[in-house]
């Protein structure tokens, strides 16, 4: 009785990834602890109050009693040594020099300073006897999807459908080419695009578990929404999974080395993770980069994982980064099939 | 029947300037045991590669079973058994999930229980690959091997830097399969391996077959069935030693003498008489069967061990 050898490849496959106790760490803990780290660290911004200082001089006090007393604004009064050595160090974003004029002491590069530059400013005029001319008033806007956890967590998705398939895929190749295991199956009847095949199927596996695992996290403790089809999310899981896989492949198909893939792997990860919007967003990058970003495999992914799980889309409304996935995926197998070494 | 398994004419292949080949022919036929036996780098591996069809020669033919490396590789593939030397098998599977993998790559074969009780590995059914003994683990790639019940089975050095008992253990499971009619290529550089299993042996020395035979006809073609070695302090006419009483041949190496004799018991009084009279010392002497190693000694004037003596221990 004889089983396909397909079949049988994949469970070698996927025997192999569960006996190894790290892989399973970096494919499903992992992800889960980066989520929860980052969530925690920016679950409470824009909340707390700025810190500012006020230089000590004559009427500091008053400044520093007008500061405290507004909203969104913590100050304390230090001499000039300090202040300048809290505001270099980042521990306030700004320092008031009183005189005649005021004095704001700040670093227009960082985001935080500005804004405490308008907040003192608009504080200080208002206690000073400024009238407004229009009355205004503000509503929050705190709703699910809209967080920067709600951004995250398609993106750790997606970073991890890449990390998993191209290490999952390259290591496991190369060692077995470095043992000389390739050529022993090379010297049976077995067909190659079986056991490149088989690569992908044992991919498909262990994709379940991933995503479940994230996207409930997700939901359970951040309560980040799934708005699109499961469906929907599952195609695109499928299709980064696969997508990555094909590149996995290529990138492993000539090695000798786990030194030599490593490096490989690392290179053609690295625009990725820096570039492809799981941390922040594409548009941070200036229009002439655009082209290259947004042909990238994992801004595809990201962008459709993000539309299906917070936006709510469609398929069909993500079709153009399903079309992008889809060619890495197709071209970068039929590459690894045509250049790959076996012994 | 007697036909032809494998056969190869005017082999040549070089590895950029190195030559690992050079003009080698060989003939196996159907149901015998050949053994290739050279030193390390005569081009035993590269020989059995090309037969095998995973790597292809420079130049010459090459017929496996009455047929060439062409399109339809893997008919022929279904045929064959094949053990690497340097291939180590996935060290997070089973035995028996190793065997599994490989039977499913055949149409036909035998099954996986069946080998594991041919090679002596039932009560390691359940072990790792990373828990087998170096003995263990070449049974199990022989299983791999012998799991499609091949025509033809490779065997490229079964045996090297295992110890005496799983040496024996690889010798049975291989004569076994060669007693049910089956043809078996392997390559050694173990005297004592190719006197017992195979029934030809074709000695290699740089790319080339340097003799073809028999064990016994090779030993034969010596003209002598024994060899003295001594030592001795004085100073001897090592070539005057040649018109002693039963000697044949005689060699100088590394300060030892190599007498090739065909009667010991009259060589021995000569040779102690002939010591006596030049008023040398004796500080060695010892004989022994003549083996294929002398044959290699006879014709290159090398040693077929000289540079593996790590992996015999």
């Amino acid at each position: 009785m004889r089983t396909h050898p397909l079949y049988e490849l994949t469970l070698a496959k996927v025997r192999e990834l569960v006996r190894e106790p790290e892989a399973l760490f970096w494919i499903f803990v992992f992800p889960v602890l980066l989520a929860l780290a980052l969530g925690i660290a920016f679950r409470t911004q824009g909340q707390e109050a700025i810190p500012v200082a006020v230089q000590q001089a004559a009427g500091s006090d008053w400044i520093a009693e007008a500061l405290d007393g507004s909203a969104g604004l913590r100050a304390e009064v230090l001499a000039s040594g300090p202040a300048r050595e809290a505001l270099r160090s980042g521990k306030v974003a700004l320092v008031v020099i009183p005189g005649n004029p005021w004095t704001y002491w700040f670093d227009p590069t960082r985001p935080e300073s500005r804004l405490a530059r308008m907040s003192v400013d608009h504080a200080l005029q208002a206690a000073a006897g400024r009238i407004d001319v229009r009355a205004s008033t503000t509503r929050e806007l705190t709703e699910r999807g809209s967080r920067y956890i709600d951004f995250l967590i398609p993106g750790l998705l997606g970073m991890n459908l890449m990390g998993t398939g191209m290490w999952g895929i390259g290591f496991y190749v190369v060692n077995a080419r470095s043992r000389h295991l390739l050529k022993r199956l090379l010297a049976t009847p077995m067909r190659k695009s079986h056991y490149l095949l088989s690569q992908i199927t044992g991919r498909l596996i262990f994709l379940i578990p991933e995503v479940a695992l994230l996207v409930l996290f997700a939901a359970w403790v951040f309560e980040v929404p799934v708005r699109g089809s499961l469906l929907g999310l599952a195609v695109v899981c499928a299709l980064g999974a696969m997508t990555f896989s094909g590149l996995g492949l290529l990138v492993a198909s000539r090695a000798r080395t786990i030194e030599g893939v490593s490096g490989l792997m690392n290179f053609v990860m690295m625009p990725m993770w820096i570039m492809s919007g799981t941390f922040f967003s594409t548009a941070r990058f200036p229009d002439w980069m655009q082209p290259a970003v947004q042909a990238l495999p994992l801004t595809a992914i990201n962008d459709a994982l993000r539309s299906v799980m917070i936006d709510g889309a469609t398929l069909l409304e993500v079709g153009g980064e399903i079309a992008i996935g889809g060619a890495w995926c197709v071209g970068s197998f039929v590459c690894a099939l045509l250049v790959f070494r076996w012994s | 029947m007697e036909s032809i398994a494998l056969r190869c004419a005017a082999l040549r292949k070089s590895y950029e300037d190195v030559v690992a080949l050079d003009g080698l022919d060989l003939e196996v036929r159907s149901g015998e045991c050949f053994g290739l036996l050279g030193p390390n780098g005569a081009g035993k591996t590269t020989t059995v590669e090309i037969l095998e069809g995973l790597i292809e020669a420079d130049h010459g033919e090459v017929e496996v079973l009455g047929q060439r490396w062409g399109r339809d590789r893997q008919r022929l593939r279904e045929r064959l058994g094949i053990q690497l030397q340097e291939t180590q098998l996935a060290e997070k599977l089973t035995v028996r999930e190793t065997i599994g993998l490989f039977r499913s790559f055949y149409r036909r074969g035998v099954d996986p229980e069946e080998v594991l009780r041919m090679v002596g590995l039932e009560e390691k059914r359940d072990a790792w690959v990373r828990k087998l003994s170096g003995g263990q683990k070449q049974r199990l790639s022989l299983a791999c091997a012998l799991v499609s019940d091949p025509d033809v089975l490779f065997l490229d050095e079964p045996t090297t830097g295992l110890d005496p008992q799983s040496r024996r253990q690889i010798w049975s499971v291989v004569a076994g399969f060669r007693k049910r009619g089956r043809t078996v290529l392997l390559t050694t550089h173990y005297m004592e391996e190719a006197e017992r299993l195979c029934d030809r042996v074709a000695i290699v020395d740089r790319g080339r077959v340097i003799a073809l035979g028999t064990p016994s006809e090779l030993i034969a073609s010596l003209g002598a069935e024994h060899v003295i070695e001594f030592e001795s302090g004085g100073h001897l006419d090592v070539e005057g030693m040649r018109r002693l009483a039963g000697v044949r041949a005689v060699a100088e190496e590394n300060g030892a003498i190599r007498l090739t004799v065909t009667e010991v018991h009259r060589a021995i009084p000569a040779l102690l008489q002939e010591l006596n009279r030049a008023g040398a010392d004796l500080t060695r002497l010892a004989t022994h069967h003549a083996t294929l190693e002398d044959v290699f000694v006879s014709l290159t004037g090398r040693h077929l061990e000289d540079d593996d003596d790590v992996s015999l221990n």
